[in-house]
């Protein structure tokens, strides 16, 4: 993209923010975001986000994107990834290892059901979601 | 076929041993019971680090948060809960609190924490503009270039009433100003990214999970004081957080958010990365700039001070990596908001790194008045393996001990500084009753002499000399008149050192001195070290009651100093044994025993 003016930029921001409530409310697709920090990839990240794609892409799920983060805070639980899909509350798994991401998938993606023993919680609540970008 | 609701029942040590697997199988039965079973899925989580209150329960998608559920509980919480859909009340955590009337701002209370600095990390993709500018990104600069001129800028600041989060808490406004006010065409900024506290990581994951909120908040600097280049000055062991900020100037300078014109309204402004080589006292702001300028990092006397005269002499602002994260905020949803979180004294938030013995270690971030048992116990989850609270250091090596009698210490910059700690950069290393505390002294004294420049002698001569005797104290040698030779030393160090590196080096010998002189004193006269710690004061021998013959001890040792053959008592000759432990870790019996 080409350097912006601020009109540019704010729609934009508009348009962004659409997206993601546009996902929220249609319900098609569902998220999962990995947690690739330092302390994330050190205690085995990578590994985890390649069996994301590797599963996903065995079970033909195609409407599932998988993107990484910053570190949500949680090191003792490394490897942590967020899991959102449409119509169920958004799941933070701590532990995460390859198996664990295998299961996430066949229970969580496809089975619609919470992955027992690996549930935390976000430690905070966001303060710009909050304010509706205002 | 998704729930209709979701019940987390807290599945930590800390809630399992107080009956939370009852309670996961009542609320399973009683699911059944009242026929809810199919709409209901019971799950057990990962510890909700609010040990204190628990067990914890959670319903989502509601998000009530039941404390202190018993497993008799259960009954109640399917019928009224899951059935009637009405909360509750008197397992609320927050009673108070009306769902429907929570205000935007309204902190859910058992969180605790408040993240201004982390707001984005673990949010967005750091790697991908767009996440952040639709989380409000380049908002706040924005303003500054199109709403605000200089002197609204730092006004806001002002409001805000930020101190500067790399230790020293000097308001970031007042520095600002400086510059501002500094006549001269060429004005730096400069973000200090050379974090080097042991234990703090703090500025590398928000550069790693957030690269954009730092570059916003020098632009907008830029802006304010005048000045049309930044440095960001990181060390070279943090690739990741390297590799993202610069993916982050490029994306910024393609959207034309960094450069010339920006946004178009006329105002250029570009950032360099400077990698450091990992020297500690490069953190230290004057030496920082020397190395910037490709001279040997060596601090330099104050004043001048750098927002004055800094970078090749010119007026220079330089902020740390969290201190940069909360300035679009302020921008954004203005100093007034800000200014309501925190204490008088300090506003905003802190970020800490929870490491140690700490059972849930990680990045907390707090409002300022937060309690340091508030962020052990409730964030923290308390002590690892159920051991005993003993000391929070916190500032690194440049700051003290924090033992329990002032756990309840609302934490800010001055309280910390009158309990003889400090805030520093927001390292915090938890230490239980296994910990010696002359030999945690020891290990940041030996730090600081390490990483001491060597330019000034207090520091180079005072740190070395407070070493040896830490060193003969843990040998067994130390005398009573040791103990106020280091408080001599300490004292001139604080007051001949050139820098803060020197100035604070004594403050973990000093502040152990002063709140665990018995232990120091059982090290000197009983020639104990009480938590076994202290090799050298160490003795490990066979208690003949308990020992059964069974050599496997004898196999172990590494230097052959255990006798005895089968089915005869075990002995060892002290003059052999190197203190290693092994033998203590062998026995099945206890017959091993430390004193």
């Amino acid at each position: 993209m080409a350097k912006m003016t601020l009109e540019e930029l704010r729609k934009l921001r508009e348009k962004k923010q659409n997206e993601i409530q546009k996902r929220d409310i249609e319900g098609k697709d569902a998220r999962i975001i990995v947690g690739m920090g330092t302390c994330g990839i050190a205690a085995g990240a990578k590994p985890v986000l390649d069996t994301f794609l590797e599963v996903l892409d065995e079970k033909k799920i195609d409407n599932v994107s998988v993107t990484q983060t910053g570190c949500m805070g949680l090191c003792y639980v490394e490897p942590t990834i967020e899991v959102i899909v449409p119509g169920m509350p958004d799941v933070i798994y701590g532990k995460v290892d390859v198996e664990t991401a295998r299961k996430i998938v066949e229970q969580h993606i496809i089975g619609k059901q919470l992955v027992t023993d690996h549930m935390f919680d976000r430690p905070a609540a966001d303060i710009i979601k909050k304010d509706g970008g205002k | 076929m998704a729930f209709r609701n979701y019940i987390l029942v807290c599945g930590g040590t800390a809630c399992e041993s107080s009956r939370a697997d009852q309670i996961y199988q009542n609320l399973l039965e009683e699911c059944k019971a009242q026929g809810v079973a199919d709409e209901v899925q019971i799950v057990k989580t990962g510890c909700f680090g609010f040990c204190e209150q628990g067990p914890i329960v959670k319903i989502l998608p509601e998000d009530s948060f039941y404390v202190k559920v018993k497993p008799e509980d259960a009954k109640e919480l399917i019928s009224e809960h899951i059935i009637k859909g009405r909360e509750v009340t008197r397992l609320l955590y927050d009673k108070e609190a009306s769902r429907k009337n929570a205000k935007v701002e309204d902190i859910k209370f058992y969180q605790k924490q408040f993240r201004i600095v982390l707001r984005n990390c673990g949010f967005i993709d750091p790697e991908n503009i767009d996440e952040y500018i639709a989380r409000e990104g380049y908002q706040g600069l924005e303003k500054a270039l199109f709403e605000m001129t200089s002197e609204d800028i730092i006004e806001e600041l002002k409001t805000a009433g930020l101190r500067g989060r790399g230790g020293a808490g000097f308001p970031t406004w007042m520095k600002w100003n400086f510059s501002r006010q500094a006549e001269d065409d060429v004005k730096y900024v400069v973000c200090n990214a050379d974090e080097g506290d042991p234990g703090a990581y703090m500025d590398r994951s928000t550069l790693e999970g957030d690269p954009h909120s730092v570059l916003e908040a020098m632009t907008i600097c830029g802006k304010a004081i005048g000045a049309t280049r930044g440095f960001i000055y990181i060390r070279a062991e943090y690739p990741l957080a390297i590799h993202r900020l610069e993916i982050a100037m490029q994306q910024a300078r393609e959207y034309g958010l960094l450069g010339d014109n920006i946004l178009g309204s006329g105002f250029d402004f570009d950032i360099e990365i400077r990698l450091g080589a990992g020297a500690f006292v490069c953190g230290e702001e004057t030496a920082l700039l020397q190395s910037i300028e490709g001279k040997r990092g060596m601090p330099q006397p104050r004043p001048p001070f750098p927002a004055v005269k800094g970078l090749w002499g010119k007026p220079t602002v330089i902020n740390n990596v969290e201190t940069w994260a909360n300035i679009p905020v302020i921008l954004t949803k203005g100093g007034n908001w800000f200014s309501k979180i925190g204490t008088p004294d300090s506003r905003g938030t802190k970020v800490f790194a929870l490491t140690g013995k700490i059972r849930n270690s990680g990045l907390v971030e707090v409002p300022m008045g937060t309690t340091l048992r508030e962020i052990v116990y409730d964030i923290g989850g308390g002590i690892a393996n159920d051991k005993k609270f003993k000391a929070v250091q916190t500032g690194g090596p440049s700051g003290g001990v924090i033992t329990d009698a002032d756990l309840d210490t609302p934490i800010d910059f001055g309280s910390l500084v009158r309990i003889g700690s400090m805030m520093g950069s927001g390292g915090m290393i938890v230490m239980d009753e296994d910990d010696c505390i002359v030999d945690v002294a020891k290990f940041y004294l030996n730090f600081t002499v390490d990483e001491s420049c060597g330019k000034c002698a207090p520091c180079r001569i005072g740190g070395r000399s407070l070493t040896n005797i830490l060193e003969k104290i843990t040998s067994g040698n130390g005398t009573l008149q040791d103990l106020d030779t280091l408080e001599t030393i300490g004292e001139a160090m604080r007051k001949g050192s050139l820098c803060a590196l020197g100035q604070t080096a004594p403050n973990p010998v000093l502040s152990t001195v002063k709140h665990f002189k018995d232990e120091y004193i059982a090290h000197i006269v009983d020639k104990n070290c009480p938590s076994g710690t202290c090799k050298k004061l160490v003795r490990y021998s066979i208690n003949p009651e308990k020992c059964n013959g069974c050599t496997a001890c004898a196999r172990k040792c590494p230097v052959a100093a255990i006798s005895g053959g089968k089915k005869q008592v075990h002995i060892i000759d002290q003059s052999i044994c190197s203190k290693c432990g092994v033998c203590m870790e062998t026995c099945k019996f206890g017959a091993v025993e430390i004193h």
